[in-house]
């Protein structure tokens, strides 16, 4: 490091390798009720993950919550963006995931005929 | 490759080490293997959260989850029920001590939400022996900015316009004491870092050093531009090893980095930093003694003046701060001092950290703004007394402070309030003592601390303190004579006046500070041979009383065969025999044995 610069875009590329531990933009939260991992809910977060990493997605955190009582539309995928309304995505499966992330998390276009509800604070 | 969506700290430093964190660490990331999941949950070892009572703690994010006392076995199910379901293990939560509440996030736990965390701010939430994680937290750029940015006279300004003040015990304002060793005559000059923290009951110096060491190797460098010096040393006592590994890590990383050594920044500045190993003598914190030891000479004070500003280390000028000290130098040089200095009293600024140790119910460190009572830091953040007791004192300040009875609780504390209180704020040590605490054997505890600790060098700290506690000794006994309380005070007074050094001058302060708020208790001791609190086994007595139904039970527990009596029948305890260790009482079913 020789410079007050180097430093700075050191920082800053290191950032957000960290910004989970403090607050993230957008959340996108998976259901992981029994029925949603049943319905395979787990190979949807393990898509979502790979996702995000593909398309080196900073700043969204990947959380789970339990049964919401739509057990038939599991797996259920919410997706908060900072700000915007509560998104609920149902019958979600791997192959959706591409798009989903690419339209609704990056682009910030709703994917509106996957969409069963949304929450307004 | 897999987004990393969740962090998992888990607290390395002392107090949970010796918990066993490293084998709760070592299951976690064997069940994270088993459940394949190692991929996208990251495990950190993180320094010290300053709660070591709950520990091994453990931090999951993104949500924030605090889970006390987690052992091994629980790895499984930590790692299914949250780390793969997103549940949270109720059951490893932790509880507030009065309301019994249910707390997830550490955030919202009475002993965090009170607290005002500064120097702390990164211990327990970064990876100490990572630089890049100090980086990422903003690490460094105080450095960056007092070299390109500031010149050495305007460092000291701000220093001294923060108003910050060494945290070691005196007080002494730290820009004044930059300023000294500046404008001493001489090329060569030394930064030395006292982190030869030995007062009883007090490890915040510790927990800055394994939690975030880069922050005091960034102080120490800001201080040596500042200065004019070249070269620091760290005195670190060897009983913290693993503060001295990991400053060991964090200096070859700054090295490394470009951040210490050679033309920092390219400023054309230079600053290298070795560590020196204490064998763990007290007076080693003294800082004349402390710079001898560093020389390879014995450790004993020698009188001041010349002080360490004009001749310090081999004769140079030597500026020496301990390690709080220096932690709260990045902050002042990267908001400015205006920012510094607006939390705390009218001369006490910034924020203190305290460690709360003895009979409270949290355990730990808390850093709170100067300015705060006593009464919000043991209750409020600390949680009270446990198990009903009663309040009865606080020691603070360690072996050179004195105590603070109930009705102080509400004194604002700043480093004058303290000192006008018989106490001092040393380097922050708060000893919390209930109803059950004797003050006379309490002064006797640490007297026998300074003793066993004196160089021996002067008469009136050797000598003096060896007479103090042998009157001490003899009165918690039960052979204290008439006088012996006058004999104390002169004692005292002669000391502080006369010894060489910090160690033999504070000495008598917990004799002193218990006489003024507790002389009762000295009195009870000598004249009716009474220990009021029930703690000194020399003077306590055990009865049976008619409760007694004769089991037989005591009989059975009495290690010296001084009790008697015929089954069915009322016992009695022999007094001659008796030497006083409350193994009957414990054992009595009736509640028929009460102490006297």
């Amino acid at each position: 490091m020789k410079t007050v610069e180097d430093l700075k875009r050191l920082r800053e590329q290191l950032q957000s390798d960290n910004r989970i531990r403090h607050s993230a933009g957008t959340q996108i939260i998976v259901g992981m009720g029994t029925c949603g991992i049943a319905a395979g809910a787990r190979e949807v977060l393990s898509a979502i993950l790979d996702e995000i990493a593909k398309n080196k997605i900073r700043d969204v955190n990947v959380t789970q919550t339990g049964c919401i009582g739509m057990c038939e539309q599991e797996v259920l995928v919410d997706i908060v963006r900072a700000g915007e309304p509560r998104i609920s995505y149902g019958r979600v499966t791997p192959d959706f995931i591409p798009t989903l992330i690419a339209e609704h998390v990056v682009n910030g276009r709703i994917v509106e005929e996957r969409v069963i509800g949304k929450i307004t604070k | 490759m897999k987004h990393i969506r969740s962090h998992v700290l888990v607290c390395g430093g002392t107090g949970c080490s010796s918990s066993g964190s490293k084998k709760v660490m070592e299951a976690l990331k064997q069940e994270l293997e088993l459940k394949g999941l190692e991929s996208e949950v990251k495990v950190v070892e993180t320094g010290c959260h300053g709660f070591c009572e709950m520990g091994p703690i453990m931090i999951i994010y993104p949500e924030g989850t605090f889970y006390c006392r987690v052992q091994p076995e629980d790895a499984p199910e930590i790692v299914d029920v949250h780390i793969y379901k997103g549940r949270i293990v109720n059951r490893l939560l932790y509880r507030e001590p009065i309301s019994h509440e249910m707390i997830p996030n550490f955030e919202h736990m009475q002993f965090y939400k009170k607290q005002l965390r500064r120097i702390l701010v990164n211990c327990g939430h970064i990876n100490p022996e990572i630089i890049e994680e100090y980086i990422a937290v903003g690490g460094y750029t105080a450095l960056g900015k007092a070299l390109t940015e500031m010149k050495p006279e305007e460092i000291i300004e701000e220093m001294k316009k923060s108003g910050l003040r060494g945290r070691g015990g005196a007080g002494f304002p730290t820009g004044m004491k930059w300023g000294f060793a500046r404008n001493a005559p001489g090329t060569q000059k030394y930064v030395v870092c006292n982190a030869d923290e030995g007062d009883p009951g007090a490890f915040m110096d510790r927990s800055v050093l394994e939690g975030d060491p880069h922050r005091v190797l960034e102080g120490m460098a800001i201080c040596g531009y500042a200065m004019g010096a070249s070269e620091g040393y760290i005195y670190c006592r060897a009983e913290y090893p693993l503060a001295i590994k990991r400053l060991h890590i964090a200096i070859k990383q700054a090295l490394d980095m470009g951040l210490l050594g050679d033309n920092i920044f390219g400023s054309g500045f230079n600053f290298h930093i070795k560590i020196k190993e204490g064998a763990g003598a007290f007076v080693c914190g003294e800082e004349t003694a402390l710079l001898a030891s560093i020389e390879g000479r014995r450790g004993t004070p020698r009188p001041r003046p010349p002080f360490p500003a004009n001749s310090g280390l081999w004769g140079k000028p030597t500026n020496i701060n301990n390690v709080e000290t220096f932690a709260n130098v990045p902050n002042i040089i990267n908001d400015g001092a205006e920012a510094y200095a607006s939390v705390g009293t009218a001369k006490s600024k910034g924020t203190k950290v305290f460690a709360l140790t003895g009979k409270i119910n949290n355990t730990g460190l808390a850093e709170v703004p100067m300015g705060i009572t006593m009464r919000e830091i043991i209750y409020e953040i600390g949680g009270g007394i446990p198990n009903g007791k009663k309040f009865k004192a606080v020691q603070i300040g360690g072996p050179s402070g004195g105590c603070l009875p109930e009705e102080m609780l509400d004194l604002q504390i700043d480093y004058e309030s303290l000192t006008n209180a018989g106490a001092m704020m040393g380097s922050g040590g708060l000893v919390v003592l209930d109803e059950t605490t004797c003050m006379v054997d309490m002064a006797k505890f640490f007297l026998n601390f300074t003793q066993k600790e004196s160089c021996g060098k002067c008469t009136p700290c050797r000598e003096g303190t060896m007479r103090m506690l042998e009157i001490l000794t003899r009165i918690t006994e039960g052979q204290g004579r008439e006088g012996d309380i006058e004999l104390l005070e002169s004692l005292a007074k002669n000391i502080k006046a006369s010894a060489l050094c910090g160690l033999g001058q504070t000495a008598p302060n917990p004799v002193l500070s218990t006489l003024r708020y507790f002389r009762h208790e000295y009195e009870a001791h000598i004249r009716d041979k009474k220990c009021p609190a029930g703690a000194c086994a020399k003077l306590a007595g055990y009865k049976i009383t008619e409760l007694c139904k004769g089991c037989g039970l005591c009989k059975k527990a009495c290690p010296v065969e001084a009790i008697s009596g015929e089954i069915k029948g009322q016992h009695v305890i022999n007094q001659e025999k008796c030497i006083k260790c409350g193994a009957c009482m414990a054992k009595c079913p009736f509640k028929a044995i009460i102490k006297s």
